[in-house]
């Protein structure tokens, strides 16, 4: 089996983030690391995050600085990774593409302890960088610049210490002295070697400073001092005459003010008033705002409050270093201050954010500061505040983030063309069900009822010149309505239209003047209000009508083409008449090009399968230049120019060409290539958009031509940085479109369907899919479909949490402490529902706890809710919030053999379960529910008290199969318990998967893969006959066909095990079923080992696989979502040719494109264990982003032009989505 | 084969050379308690740099990734708990 692997949705969450000029000029734009890609985003002038750029690097980034020389208007970056390398890179606005400036070695690949790429840090003026490791190893490299004012690097200079972890390193800004890097760094020789552990107990970090003498070209230790053995993260302070220098020490609770020769200033952080005193305060992310006059930092804490810091300064003299709140945001890992007075929060879990500064904290509000830092015997006195609605931000965009998925299915539980993903999505009371579907988001700008049913709807500007149109004209069987656009949308009957007559078409013709094609005749309405009518020919009347901006053809009935050009005057003159064999299914003429006077194709769609192209040329007017056969007739066409992109913010260099697009009565859309000068056609491609046949509009998107397709749902095909993508949009089925623009909606669409017209515009172009957000209540765990009432029933849990009632006391504590009365508890139901997920109201939610995380408890306290869930409603039809710190962790439907009660649900549980120290637990339960309410509701039947964390449940002959810590047991239902029936103890560690095919049991160990089980009904024995040969830690599982699982574990590997054909067979006909051998067992594992297949690393941890088809019709393929919130698709070749020429394209691939972060493609994906029969799509798909001579030398090599190698990519892309 | 001595002499320092290179490179008189705090090493700084698996315990722990990053870098000092006392001989 060969499978190729497909990202569908990038992965959502952030790792680190950098802002600065990238693209040069007064723009500010914030360079985003997601794991494997590397994201350009830029906020638009209407404050919504634009994504510039997205390279996908195959490798893991993980650290990001920015930097600029000395006088230099643009700004570079320097990625860490795991490739063992440092790379710069360039922004090339020209190609829209990262250029790789730099590369540089400095050892193995891989996240290794002693290998650099773990931190970066830059000196402020950007004369030097420092690359550093977890432990000792810290490379400098100095950056200049060459007579060519070319960016140069040196060769790295060593600042090792061994025995030494480090903590956070940063430049230090000391102007234009020595470059000066700041660590923190722990010993830790001594510890390892004192058993007593008084060393380790003395362990302590110091903050040490190297210094890059420039002229000797040399990094010494210049100063090395004890610091706060809670530090974790530093900040630097602007020196050089804007401030006083040094650096900013976070440590658990404090911020220290640290500088070589100056004493400590030290200030508490304020504590949340609620937090448990065990707990101390983190900050996790920090950024500084600069301006000439002041700076100031802003400090995230672990719970995601924002303190801002500020020092008092006389000269390089630290008098006061104050800590003041902020405004609580959800916790972000990056945070990025822009000049243009946004602030970009990468959340670590769920939507990004944009926030705009309305103040930037000068008001009154809780501080803590290092003058009134009071110490007393039990330590430094804290500062306590409550958290409170946003004063200082407020948030104008998000980003959507499915980071992390938890579980997720792929249905087709609304019965809608192509199947729904269900994902469980986010943590805490940020947690969601995602309702997820292949296609482009709509915003649906107004909806208005007709006085009929319209067949048909244009838009038309009054002259070629206008930004906006002016007239939405709707054609109804008999009639055709005028209505024209200003403020509102009104109908008007001066436009000079004929209003008693169905139209054909409306457009503008020539500079200024209007044109309506009716079945009896043209009408020219001149811009001076002057009409002239021409008349059909005897009783013909007009059928179908191909026009562009200087040309008319009109199709009479019975096959007669009549040709017009309008000429110098503005007259509309006949030119050509010619007959074709039969009547005429359709007509285009492709668009005037650029500084000429007419086009010089015409294509013809007939009843008798073909499309001819036909000269307008006046030399050979009206002869065929090409035919092309088609499956199906023809029921619209399109000729579309995919415009050359010579760079600019559409990437990838593409010759012009011009595409011939059908849709075909059999609802396949069929695109050729038309040759420019021949008219002959090339390059066929086709694809089934759906059940009716595709009628063709033009449209823009960003300023380019672009295509919409109406079949039974609506599709836009259109360039995105560098591939043409043909999407389904997420709307209705739609009869007739034109592109819109007015004054309110620049690039939008007006439509008819039904009755009504509607207006809308297309959002977030590049996506592959739009979501549909219902809230949770905690980190959602599991779900089931319940089968008969298609409801979901979800698990949610979350650990060191407080229950619902609990909060709600307290809440209602802090309010009235707040004073705020009454009326804060008018919400109080949607409250505990965390409020809406896309809602933007929250912020005058007092407390929302979306925005401020649930108040911490101890540790060792659980809150869990099982939900039932209506997804088309998404209402909640019932919650049982689980008492006494019980969370569930597995659910399963089970329908047991007596049938008494029909299908039941079953739901294991632990109560009081810990971690730390050691793994712990009061006890497990099988709670087992009966659906009451037509399955909207759940009713408790009983509880099984059992030894462990019962982590997976699943049904198995009419009766329950429980994995509870090693154990698989089986259990029968009994009237007040469950019974025990057999199990089997044999399990290497805890079971966490199972799944069941006929008499086999699937079973999958957290440490050890899977494990096929039997069951023997008449010795009532549950036994293993094989198992996998290599310790996979499970994190995800599915199983595949009667010998095959695949899996996925937690270093982010997929892989695909089976059960040999020979093997299989034996133990299926051996009447003992294997179990003979299986007394034998070899070396303490099962007789009979199963091989591995297919093996793939993805570079993030998959937490859920599934085998489904996305598509009708389309091919089964592995479907997987991983934490950081990608999904991603494996879909099996059918042909050895398509391995083979993509097996290829790959290596060149592998060769001429090497990965932009240094790590070499082949090892990525062979990180952990050799990668087996994966052919790395996204790789592949990085073809069309090449330059032309590049992409036509593989094309060469693999004896293929380019355009049959897109080609081959679309479709194989086709296939799955 | 048979060795020369100055092969051996040159076999022992390259291997002295890795393990000062090197963190982690074993000998053979290494004990279980150092192979032990080796692989805790390891593995920690493998956690801290692979953001998923940070992102992965972080949910498993209800904890920030911050913090859980902080965590691992704590345990590097001691991850195996106190060494064993050493035999005099």
């Amino acid at each position: 089996m060969y499978l190729y692997s497909l990202t569908l949705q990038r992965p959502g969450g952030v790792v680190c983030a950098t802002n600065g000029n990238f693209v040069g000029g007064k723009t500010q734009e914030i360079v985003v690391a997601r794991g494997k890609t590397l994201d350009l985003l830029r906020p638009d002038e209407s404050g919504k995050l634009q994504t510039l750029l997205s390279v996908e690097v195959f490798g893991a980034i993980r650290s990001l600085a920015q930097f600029r020389l000395t006088g230099s208007q643009k700004d570079y970056v320097v990625v860490g990774s795991d490739s063992g390398r440092l790379v710069i890179l360039e922004y090339s606005r020209e190609r829209n593409v990262f250029h790789k400036v730099h590369q540089e070695t400095f050892g193995k690949s891989g996240c290794r302890r002693i290998v650099p790429g773990q931190f970066l840090a830059v000196d402020p003026k950007g004369r030097a960088a420092m690359v550093a490791a977890c432990e000792k190893q810290k490379l400098v490299y100095v950056l200049n610049r060459d007579a060519a004012a070319r960016l140069t690097i040196s060769s790295p200079l060593e600042a090792h210490k061994s025995h030494t972890i480090t903590y956070s390193v940063t430049g230090v800004d000391c102007g234009f002295d020595n470059p000066v890097f700041a660590a923190i760094e722990l010993d830790y020789s001594e510890a390892d070697i004192d058993p007593t552990g008084q060393a380790a107990a003395d362990a302590q970090k110091h903050l040490t400073f190297y210094e890059l003498d420039l002229g000797l070209n040399h990094v010494s230790r210049k100063w090395s001092e004890p610091v706060d053995n809670g530090a974790n993260l530093l900040v630097t302070v602007p020196g050089g005459g804007d401030g006083p220098s040094g650096v900013l020490v976070c440590a658990e609770n404090f911020v220290i003010y640290k500088n070589q020769g100056h004493p400590d200033v030290r200030a508490v952080i304020p504590r949340r008033a609620d937090l448990p005193a065990e707990r101390g305060v983190l900050v996790v992310s920090a950024a500084t705002h600069r301006q000439k006059s002041m700076f100031f930092f802003l400090l995230q804490t672990e719970y995601g409050d924002i303190f801002r810091v500020t020092l008092e300064h006389e000269g390089d003299r630290v008098t006061e270093l104050k800590i003041k709140y902020f405004d609580t945001i959800p916790v972000t890992s990056s945070m990025s201050v822009l000049k243009t007075g946004f602030l970009f929060a990468a959340s670590e879990f769920g939507n990004h954010a944009l926030y705009q500064f309305q103040a930037i904290g000068e008001a009154e509000d809780v501080e803590a500061s290092s003058a009134t830092l009071m110490e007393t015997e039990e330590g430094f006195q804290p500062v306590f505040f409550q958290p409170r609605g946003l004063k200082n931000l407020v948030r104008i965009d998000q980003v959507e983030s499915l980071m992390p998925i938890m579980d997720m299915r792929v249905m087709n539980l609304f019965e809608e063309e192509t199947p729904q993903v269900f994902t469980l999505c986010g943590r805490g009371p940020r947690s969601s069900l995602r309702i997820l579907r292949p296609g482009l988001a709509i915003n649906e700008m107004a909806v208005s009822q007709l006085p009929g049913t319209p067949s048909a709807v244009w838009t038309v500007k009054k002259n070629v010149n206008d930004e906006f149109d002016a007239y939405i004209v709707v054609s109804f069987v008999n009639a055709t309505l005028v209505l024209s656009i200003g403020e509102t949308i009104e109908e008007v009957s001066d436009s000079g239209f004929l209003d008693t007559t169905p139209s054909l078409s409306v457009s503008l013709l020539g500079d200024d003047s209007l044109m309506q094609v009716h079945p009896n005749g043209i009408r020219h309405i001149r811009e001076d209000g002057r009409i002239n009518e021409w008349k059909t020919p005897g009783k013909k009347t007009i059928v179908k009508v191909g026009l562009n901006r200087l040309q008319v053809v009109i199709a009479l009935s019975g096959g007669e083409l009549i040709y017009f050009e309008m000429d110098m005057t503005g007259q509309l003159m006949e030119v050509e008449k010619h007959e074709m064999p039969g009547d005429v299914a359709c007509l285009d003429i492709a668009p005037v090009p650029e500084g000429r006077h007419r086009s010089r194709f015409l294509a013809v769609g007939s009843y008798d399968n073909t499309i001819r192209i036909l000269s307008l040329d006046p030399d050979d007017c009206m002869q065929i230049l090409s035919v092309q056969s088609v499956s199906s007739p023809p029921e619209s066409l399109l000729l579309l120019e995919v415009q050359a992109s010579t760079g600019g913010e559409d990437g990838a260099d593409h010759p012009a060409s011009v595409f011939l697009n059908a849709g075909l009565q059999n609802g396949v859309l069929f695109r050729t290539v038309v040759d420019m000068v021949t008219g002959q056609l090339s390059d066929t491609r086709s694809r089934f958009l759906g059940l009716r046949a595709p009628k063709l509009f033009s449209a823009t998107v960003r300023g380019r031509q672009a295509m919409l397709c109406l079949s039974s749902r609506p599709w836009l095909g259109y360039i995105h940085q560098g591939h043409f993508l043909l999407t389904p949009l997420s709307y209705e089925t739609l009869e007739y479109a034109a592109s819109f623009s007015s004054d309110q909606c620049a690039e939008g669409v007006v439509a008819v369907a039904g009755e009504a017209l509607r207006i809308f515009t297309i959002e977030r172009l590049g996506e592959t899919f739009n979501e549909t957000v219902v809230p949770l209540r905690y980190t959602p765990r599991k779900f089931v479909l319940q089968p008969r009432c298609k409801h979901l029933v979800i698990i949610e849990s979350d650990q060191g949490a407080f229950t619902a009632e609990e909060r709600e006391a307290a809440r209602k504590e802090c309010l009235e402490a707040a004073k705020m009365g009454e009326n804060g508890n008018a919400n109080n139901r949607q409250q505990m529902e965390n409020g809406g997920g896309a809602g933007d109201d929250d912020e005058d939610d007092a407390l929302s706890d979306e925005q401020y995380g649930y108040p911490k408890a101890e540790s060792d306290k659980w809150v869990s809710c099982i939900r039932v869930l209506d997804p088309r409603t998404g209402n909640t039809t019932c919650l049982l919030e689980l008492q006494e710190n019980e969370a569930a962790f597995s659910l399963c439907t089970v329908n047991f053999h007596d049938k008494e009660y029909g299908t039941l649900l079953a739901v294991g549980t632990a109560k009081g379960l810990q971690f730390w120290p050691k793994r712990s637990l009061a006890a497990g339960f099988i709670h087992i529910y009966r659906f009451v309410e037509e399955g909207k509701s759940l009713e408790l039947v009983h509880k099984t008290q059992v030894e462990g964390v019962p982590l997976t449940l699943c049904q198995y002959q009419g009766r329950l199969l429980a994995g509870i810590g090693s154990v698989l047991r089986l259990y029968d239902l009994g009237k007040r318990r469950l019974l025990r029936k057999c199990e089997n103890k044999l399990f290497p560690n805890t079971i966490v998967s199972m799944h069941t095919y006929r008499d086999r049991i699937y079973v999958g160990d957290i440490q050890e893969s899977f494990h096929y089980c039997k069951y023997r009904r008449d010795e009532n024995q549950l036994y293993i006959f094989a198992d996998d040969s290599v310790p996979r830690w499970l994190t995800a599982s599915h199983h595949i066909d009667f010998d095959t699982m695949a899996g996925a574990d937690k270093f982010g590997n997929i892989y695909f095990v089976r059960l040999p054909q020979d093997l299989s067979d034996e133990i299926e006909e051996d009447p003992t079923g294997g179990k003979i051998k299986w007394e034998q067992g070899k070396l303490n594992g099962a007789p009979n080992k199963m091989e591995e297949i297919v093996q793939f690393h993805v570079g993030d941890v998959v937490t859920c696989l599934q085998k489904a088809s996305l598509i009708p019709g389309g091919g089964e393929c592995v479907i997987y979502g991983t934490v950081m919130g990608s999904l991603g698709a494996l879909l099996p070749f059918t042909s050895r040719e398509d391995v083979d020429f993509f097996s290829h394209l790959e290596m060149h691939m592998r060769q001429e494109h090497p990965p932009l972060c240094g790590r070499d493609h082949m090892a990525f994906r062979s990180a952990y264990f050799p990668v087996k029969d994966v052919i790395d799509g996204d790789l592949c798909e990085q073809f069309p982003t090449l330059p032309p001579d590049l992409q036509r030398k593989i094309a060469d090599e693999l004896d293929r032009t380019p355009g049959e190698i897109l080609k081959k990519l679309e479709d194989v892309r086709n296939k799955i989505i | 084969m048979d060795l020369k001595a100055s092969d051996r002499f040159n076999i022992n320092s390259q291997l002295e050379h890795l393990q000062a290179k090197y963190v982690g490179t074993g000998h053979a008189d290494l004990s279980r308690f150092e192979w032990a705090v080796n692989i805790q090493r390891d593995s920690y700084a493998s956690y801290i740099g692979h953001y998923p698996i940070l992102a992965y315990f972080a949910v498993a722990e209800n904890e920030s990734i911050g913090r859980e990053r902080y965590n691992f870098m704590q345990k590097m000092l001691l991850p195996c708990g106190l060494p064993p006392e050493r035999d005099e001989d």
